[in-house]
Parts: C-alpha cells; sequence; structure tokens
C-alpha cells in the first residue's frame, strides 16, 4: 500500500486514527473492567439486564478498538454504529427512568461520569472512518 | 493515600499531557525528553502501586480492595502501553496517543482517591 503520507493513509490506525485507537481502547478497558467488577460482585436477579447492557458495552469498545486498531472498516463501521445507537438510547432512558439503571454504566446520562466523551466518541469515530477513506475525494461535488 | 498524593500524580500527569499536546501541536516527533518525562510518572506510577498496596493493607478504612488495586495496575501499564502505541507513529498523533494516556492516568488517579475514601460505595 503506497504511503501517501501521515494526512491522508489510507488506514484506520495511522495518523489521527492512532490517537483515536488509543482513546477507544481506554472506553474498551473502562467499559470492560467495569461490567467484570460489576457482574462478579454486584448483580442480583432485578439488576442482570442493566449489568449485562453494562457487559455488552464494554464487547462494542473492545470491538470497536480492534476494528480500528487493525483496518477493519466494516466491522468498525458497525460496532461505532451500534455504539452511537447505544450511548443516545441508554442516555436517553437513564434519563427518562433513572431505576433502569441502579448502577452507572459508561453509557448512562450520556456519558456524563466521563465528561462525554463516551456521545462524542462514536460521532468522531464514524467522522475519522469516512476521512480516511482510500477513495475519498478531496473535495467532492455532491449533489 | 491522600489527597495531595493523589492530585500531585494527576497534575504531573496533566504536566506530561501539555507536554505531549505542544508536541502535537507544533507536529514534532516523539522524542527523548517526552520519553524520559513518561519513565519520570511510570516511576512515581510504580512507587504508588506498592505504597497504596502496602496502605491497603495497613489501612481500617473500608476500602474496596479489588477495585482499587486494579486501579494501581492499569494505572502502571497505560503509560508503557502509550509509549508502545504512539511510538510507532511517525506523525505528530504518535504523541497525540501519550495525552490521551496522560489525561487517563490523571482521571484514574483521582478516581483512586474516590475508591480510597469509599465515595463510590
Amino acid at each position: 500500500m503506497p504511503d501517501r503520507g501521515s494526512s491522508s493513509r489510507p488506514d484506520t490506525s495511522h495518523g489521527f486514527g492512532r490517537a483515536l485507537v488509543a482513546v477507544y481502547a481506554v472506553f474498551a478497558l473502562a467499559a470492560s473492567a467495569r461490567s467484570i467488577v460489576q457482574l462478579v460482585t454486584e448483580v442480583e436477579s432485578d439488576t442482570v439486564v442493566p449489568y449485562a447492557l453494562s457487559a455488552f458495552a464494554g464487547v462494542v469498545y473492545v470491538v470497536a478498538t480492534f476494528a480500528l486498531a487493525r483496518n477493519h472498516r466494516r466491522l468498525a463501521a458497525v460496532t461505532i454504529g451500534i455504539e452511537l445507537v447505544g450511548v443516545l438510547s441508554v442516555g436517553l432512558l437513564s434519563l427518562v427512568d433513572p431505576d433502569l439503571f441502579p448502577d452507572q454504566t459508561v453509557w448512562s446520562d450520556f456519558g456524563m461520569g466521563y465528561v462525554f466523551i463516551p456521545l462524542v466518541l462514536p460521532f468522531v469515530g464514524l467522522w475519522w472512518l469516512r476521512h480516511s477513506r482510500i477513495d475519498a475525494p478531496r473535495r467532492p461535488a455532491e449533489a | 493515600m491522600t489527597d495531595p498524593v493523589a492530585y500531585g500524580i494527576a497534575v504531573l500527569a496533566l504536566l506530561v499531557a501539555g507536554f505531549a499536546a505542544w508536541h502535537v501541536v507544533r507536529d514534532r516527533e516523539f522524542g527523548n525528553p517526552l520519553f524520559y518525562a513518561v519513565c519520570v510518572l511510570e516511576i512515581v506510577l510504580l512507587v504508588l502501586l506498592v505504597g497504596g498496596s502496602i496502605a491497603l493493607s495497613s489501612t481500617s478504612r473500608d476500602v474496596d480492595g479489588i477495585l482499587f488495586v486494579s486501579y494501581l495496575v492499569t494505572m502502571v501499564v497505560i503509560p508503557p502501553a502509550a509509549v508502545l502505541w504512539g511510538i510507532a507513529e511517525k506523525s505528530r498523533w504518535g504523541t497525540g496517543v501519550v495525552v490521551v494516556a496522560m489525561l487517563t492516568t490523571a482521571a484514574l488517579s483521582v478516581r483512586l482517591l474516590g475508591i480510597w475514601k469509599g465515595a463510590y460505595a
């Protein structure tokens, strides 16, 4: 693959993507580690669903990190899409009905406990996937 | 585990983050001064791991031990992981990785203090 300079290299794990993968890795760790602790120490029958959702969030971040780091674009797009839907729906539900989520997850209150990075991250991720495409035209004249 | 320790480490991590951010803004590659700065922080974090573990074993506080030690270990692992991931990138974003890692370390340090005080129990 030809080297087209750091700003337009088509690999999702280079250039800006290098730092983006680092952010994803942090959230993969934060979400999955937290959910493991929750599942091992705190789970009870009436809290299975929120904790399972928390674990699901962890898996989504782990897969997204892997996909971005290894340049698996389709997988990255799918997981980041799920992440976007997840943070928006869980964020909304946790505000509408706080009892649904008795314990914090990364997506509660639109990720407020993580200075709203979980809310911003999927948008940045999707932008980066689009921006780093091999066939991305410089300035497309869109209809 | 006291306020000066936790906030001192957070400030140190933020200083390294600022130094790394300067690299990003000025489009500098990963250099020796930044590497040494991360090394200094890493040594402090190793001391924190040992000191924190000793403090945990001797305290009468009701601290969530597993959570506390997992934070200590995570903080020790992050800087070398960031250097390994960032140093291979020959652009400004290699040091961007260090910015992310140092901000994370600072946040973990503050949360560690919260765990010590039982703020999340």
